[in-house]
Parts: C-alpha cells; sequence; structure tokens
C-alpha cells in the first residue's frame, strides 16, 4: 500500500509541475436539447465536469441518460446548445482535428468491404502513415486484442466480440492520448470482458492514457474507474462523482475486497436513487 | 429402433421431378410461351388466310390445312416462331458479316452505339452524382432540371438530336449515342446519389473522428457504398441505351442498324424481319446485362462484399 501510495505521490508531482495542460476535460455548466418532433429531449443538462490527465472515468447511468451524448460532444459529434466545454485546453474540434483522442463505437463499425487488418488500417491510412510503419501498428495492435491471425477475414466472417475487439484495435492504432469508449465490452461475455478490462488497464498504467468510458456494469465501472460518474435521465444530469481510493495497479481479485464493494455499493445508490420507477 | 429408408421414395406425381431445380421450370415456362405464341400466330393469322381461300375461290379447306397455312404465310400478322428462328439462321449465319443483309453487322452497328452512348452516359451519370452528394447548391439546381429531362418523350427529341448534329457535321455513331446517353445517364445519377449517401450514421460518424478529408471520405467511403447501386442502375441504364441507340436509328433514314431492320421491315410489311429484329434486340440487351451482372459479382466478391 505504501509504495503504491508514494507511487501515486510522485505521480502527482510530476503532473502537477507541468502547469495546467494536464486538464484533459473541462466541462462547465454544458447542456444539450434535442429539438425533435415531439418536442424537445433534454438530453444533458447543467453538466459540470473536469477530466485529469491519466484519469480513467466511467460514465454509468440508466439508458438514455446522456451517457453516449456526453461522450459525443466531448468527440465533437455533437454541438452543445449551451455551457462551455475544452478538450486538451482547446474546442472539442480543434481538439478532433489534431486527433487528440480514439472513438469506440457502442457498436463495431467496421466497414464490410474491408478485412479485419484492412479495417485497422483505415485511421492509419487517413493519417497517411508510412506503409511499414501501418504494419507494425496493425500487427501490435491486433495481438493486443487477441486478434492475430483473423488479420485476412472480413468482419461478418467474426463473431460480434470477435468485431467490437477489432474496433478496439481500431482505436488504439491511432495511439491517441485519450480514448473514449461507448460501451466496448457490452456485447462480450463475461470471462472475455474480464480479460479485456485487464488488458485495458494494463494498457491504461503503461501508456498514462485518459480513458473515458461508458458502461451499464457497476463491477465493471469500479473495476475500472479512478473517478465514476452516476448519470440520471430526464434531463440527463451527474448524479453523483465518486473518487475510487483503489490503487491503480489492480488485478481482478480486488473485486473481493471491502473497498471495492464500498465503492460498488455507493454507485448502486446513485443508480438506484437516480432511477425513477415510473411504469 | 425402426428402419429409416435411405432414399426418400419418389413422389408419384410425375411433374415433381420437372419443377424440381431450376433447369425444369425455365424449361416449363420456355415451352409455355412457344405454346402460346403458336396459338397467337394461328387465331391472328387465320383471317387473312381465310381471304386468301376466298380470293383463291377454295370453299372448304380443312382445318389442319388451315393451321398449316397461317403458320407458313410470307407477310404474316404474326409470325410463328420458327419462321423467325429460320430468319435469323439465315441473315446472320449464312450471310456474310459484312453483307448489308447480314442480322450480325446491323446488331454491331447498333450494339457500338449502345456501348458508347452507355460509356459516356454512365461516366456522365457518376460525374452529376458526385457533384449533387457534396454541393447542396448543385442538389438544388440540378436534380429538377435532371428529372425533368425524362418526363420528355425520347421519340420527341431524338430527331431533334441527329437533326441539329447532322446539320453542324456531326454524323454516324456520335448522334445516336448522344440519345443512348439521354437515357441512360439518368438511372445512373439517381443510383449513384442514392448509393453515395447510403453509408451509415456510424461509418460516417468514424470518418468525422478521424478527421478525414471529403475526398478521403468519399474514396474510402462512399463510394466503395455505392458500387452495388452503381451496378444495379448500370444494368438498367444499359437497357436504356439500347432502346436509345434503336431509336436513334429510326430517322436516319434507316441506313444501318437493327431501328433500320425495323423500320424497313415495317415499310415493306416484312414481320418476320421485324420479329427477327426484335428478338435480336431482346437477346442483346439479356447479353448486355448478364454480362454487368457477372462483372457485378466478380468486383463485388474481389471486395469482399459477397459471400
Ligand atoms: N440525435 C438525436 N436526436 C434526438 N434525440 C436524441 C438523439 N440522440 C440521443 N437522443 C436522446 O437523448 C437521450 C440520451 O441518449 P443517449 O444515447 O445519450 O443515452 P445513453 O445514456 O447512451 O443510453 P444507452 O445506455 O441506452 O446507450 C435519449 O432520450 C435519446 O432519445
Ligand atoms: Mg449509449
Amino acid at each position: 500500500m505504501n509504495a503504491l501510495a508514494s507511487a501515486k505521490d510522485t505521480e502527482m508531482v510530476e503532473t502537477t509541475t507541468s502547469a495546467s495542460p494536464n486538464r484533459v476535460i473541462d466541462i462547465e455548466n454544458l447542456s444539450l436539447t434535442f429539438e425533435t418532433n415531439d418536442g424537445p429531449v433534454h438530453a444533458l443538462s447543467d453538466i459540470d465536469l473536469k477530466i485529469e490527465e491519466g484519469d480513467f472515468v466511467s460514465f454509468i447511468g440508466p439508458s438514455g441518460c446522456g451517457k453516449t451524448t456526453l461522450l459525443r460532444v466531448i468527440a465533437d459529434l455533437e454541438k452543445p446548445t449551451a455551457g462551455h466545454i475544452s478538450v486538451n485546453g482547446v474546442s472539442p474540434e480543434e481538439a478532433r482535428l489534431n486527433r487528440a483522442y480514439g472513438y469506440v463505437f457502442q457498436a463495431a463499425a467496421l466497414y464490410p468491404w474491408r478485412t479485419i487488418a484492412k479495417n485497422v488500417a483505415l485511421p492509419l491510412e487517413i493519417m497517411g502513415l508510412s506503409a511499414a510503419e501501418q504494419r507494425d501498428r496493425i500487427a501490435r495492435n491486433m495481438e493486443l486484442v487477441n486478434l492475430t491471425g483473423f488479420e485476412k477475414k472480413y468482419p461478418w466472417q467474426l463473431s460480434g466480440g470477435m468485431q467490437q475487439r477489432a474496433s478496439i484495435a481500431r482505436a488504439l492504432a491511432v495511439e491517441p492520448d485519450l480514448l473514449l469508449m461507448d460501451e466496448p465490452f457490452g456485447a462480450l461475455d463475461e470471462i472475455v470482458r474480464d480479460h479485456l478490462n485487464e488488458q485495458l488497464l494494463q494498457l491504461w498504467a503503461k501508456t498514462n492514457k485518459t480513458v473515458v468510458f461508458v458502461t451499464h456494469s457497476i463491477p465493471e465501472a469500479v473495476f475500472l474507474s479512478t473517478k465514476i460518474v452516476v448519470l440520471c435521465p430526464r434531463p440527463g444530469r451527474i448524479y453523483d462523482v465518486i473518487e475510487s481510493d483503489l490503487p491503480r495497479d489492480r488485478s481482478l481479485d480486488i473485486r473481493e475486497t471491502p473497498e471495492f464493494l464500498k465503492i460498488a455499493h455507493r454507485v448502486r445508490e446513485g443508480l438506484k436513487a437516480g432511477h425513477s420507477y415510473e411504469d | 429402433m425402426t428402419d429409416v429408408p435411405l432414399t426418400q421414395p419418389r413422389s408419384t406425381n410425375p411433374f415433381s421431378g420437372l419443377m424440381s431445380g431450376t433447369v425444369g421450370p425455365v424449361t416449363v415456362v420456355v415451352l409455355a410461351i412457344i405454346a402460346i405464341w403458336y396459338i397467337a400466330a394461328v387465331a391472328l393469322n387465320t383471317p387473312f388466310q381465310k381471304d386468301i381461300y376466298e380470293r383463291a375461290g377454295q370453299s372448304d379447306v380443312a382445318v389442319s390445312q388451315m393451321v398449316t397455312d397461317t403458320l407458313f404465310q410470307e407477310r404474316p400478322v404474326l409470325p410463328a416462331p420458327h419462321q423467325v428462328i429460320v430468319e435469323i439462321w439465315e441473315t446472320t449465319v449464312e450471310k456474310k458479316i459484312t453483307s448489308k443483309r447480314s442480322l450480325v453487322y446491323h446488331t454491331g452497328i447498333t450494339l457500338s452505339s449502345t456501348l458508347m452512348g452507355f460509356l459516356i452516359g454512365t461516366t456522365l451519370g457518376i460525374l452529376l452524382a458526385i457533384g449533387i452528394v457534396h454541393s447542396r447548391v448543385l442538389d438544388k439546381s440540378l436534380m429538377p432540371w435532371i428529372i425533368s429531362s425524362q418526363t420528355i418523350p425520347i421519340l420527341a427529341i431524338a430527331p431533334m438530336i441527329i437533326v441539329v448534329l447532322n446539320a453542324v457535321g456531326i454524323s454516324g455513331l456520335l448522334p445516336k449515342a448522344m440519345i443512348s446517353t439521354y437515357l441512360s445517364f439518368f438511372p445512373v445519377t439517381v443510383g449513384m446519389v442514392k448509393g453515395l449517401r447510403s453509408p451509415e450514421v456510424m461509418h460516417m460518424d468514424l470518418m468525422h473522428t478521424y478527421s478525414a478529408t471529403r475526398l478521403q471520405a468519399f474514396w474510402k467511403l462512399r463510394l466503395p457504398y455505392a458500387v452495388p447501386y452503381l451496378f444495379t442502375s448500370m444494368k438498367i441504364g444499359m437497357a436504356a441505351s439500347l432502346v436509345g441507340a434503336i431509336v436513334g436509328e429510326l430517322p436516319t433514314g434507316a441506313v444501318a442498324g437493327l431501328g433500320a431492320r425495323l423500320l424497313a421491315g415495317s415499310y415493306y410489311g416484312q414481320t418476320v424481319q421485324i420479329w427477327s429484329a426484335l428478338l435480336m434486340a431482346a437477346f442483346l440487351a439479356g447479353s448486355l446485362v448478364a454480362l454487368i451482372g457477372v462483372l457485378e459479382k466478380l468486383t463485388l466478391k474481389r471486395m469482399g462484399m459477397a459471400q
């Protein structure tokens, strides 16, 4: 525990020395209302959120509470109707143009006419990387998600879970400092999910990436995150922000510890309170 | 354990074998069409045959004799299938290709202007679609014109195009090809606009997250998405091109081509010649569309979009 705490301390010192750019995402009073045919939908209301470099932040909340929408705002796929947001100190659009993030969608969204390797290569082609660099990154990231040997297969020849892993490899291949992941493991079975959770955590610990992660699973959120954001619907807003004091270096066994269960309990209470059971 | 027979007992229905697979049903349909054709030929040619008998003073001709005679008239209202087949045989296999009476020669003329018009029309259609998809101004300004262009009957403007182009010294293949172009660019434009706009939202979003340029999004996403649409509209465009080529041959004084054969045939009441030209045109259209179908299969297979 001591060693870990001191490791954390040194890191804090490190990050505070480099002035304020360690604030990766800064959201203030942000709201987003969709104008639909049946009137306005208040997808996000009055969101305040700060995410620091190296954070692993999870968004958790009932379906329709605006998790995807908030992630899309960060990625400049959706424009807020009010409030302020900056990513890496600049507007989301500028951050996107700087290729600041990799995005994993709720579905795999692979291009059906490209093989798996070619799908992973897609962002690399767009970035204009050399063929050798592309090959290197494809091989490395396909291995990371355990898809080595499937390079020449087409998406329809793979199971849904394998497709989703390919889409993760595609996002990782960009080697972004910020990873935005929308329920990336939602379609996978428990065992594969555990495995990928561990790998994602290792990757994160190794590279000091910032991850924003949407999930429906309480154990997943608690296991992965340094910060858990509980959202509630109608209008979509932040109900609770839980700073996790679990060590950064964790293994799956931590899920049996009282500290883990305590945080999980608080998340569950938040979800229950924010959830209206009107039928 | 009960004994299960290894082979299913054959059904006692004599037609069950005939209707299984694809060869059987196709044969049945073709035979049915030929049978209906014969019956129609007899029915339509009977009045004229009766006239002939009357003029010749023959009063009671046996029915079987009359049926035979209706199928061997020189200028029947509706020629019988075998008459058409004999005519096609005589004008293809038994004539030199260079002869003006060779159907192969005329088919070749029509084919060349069909293909030329089709290539220009397809290229034009693709370019228009690219413009329309990428520019709101082009979409709003071009689309109404493109649609109204197709409401004008082709028979009305074909002579004008031919005459005008002849007046400025352009004759031969190009004027006819222009009419084919006029008919074939439309399905390609409409199909390609639909295809280029069909990518899933998530696939477009993905391009957006990569900050891909419009050119990159076009090459890597919109174009591959549009390929199946392109082939479908090319099949329609090809058939329309052939119609355009034949229509384009009518006002030129019926010199050469399948259209000329149709026109000459109707001048001189040569129904057998008309029908053999029609059959040839149908065969040509079928082959061209089938050829595009083969190209489509090969392309989609190469792209990994077909199993
Ligand atoms: N493009 C849109 N137009 C109109 N309404 C939208 C649009 N996108 C999302 N919404 C609405 O905004 C709300 C939040 O949607 P969002 O997709 O962010 O939910 P979510 O938390 O991701 O849900 P889930 O867990 O089911 O994925 C919903 O009520 C949804 O109907
Ligand atoms: Mg969602």
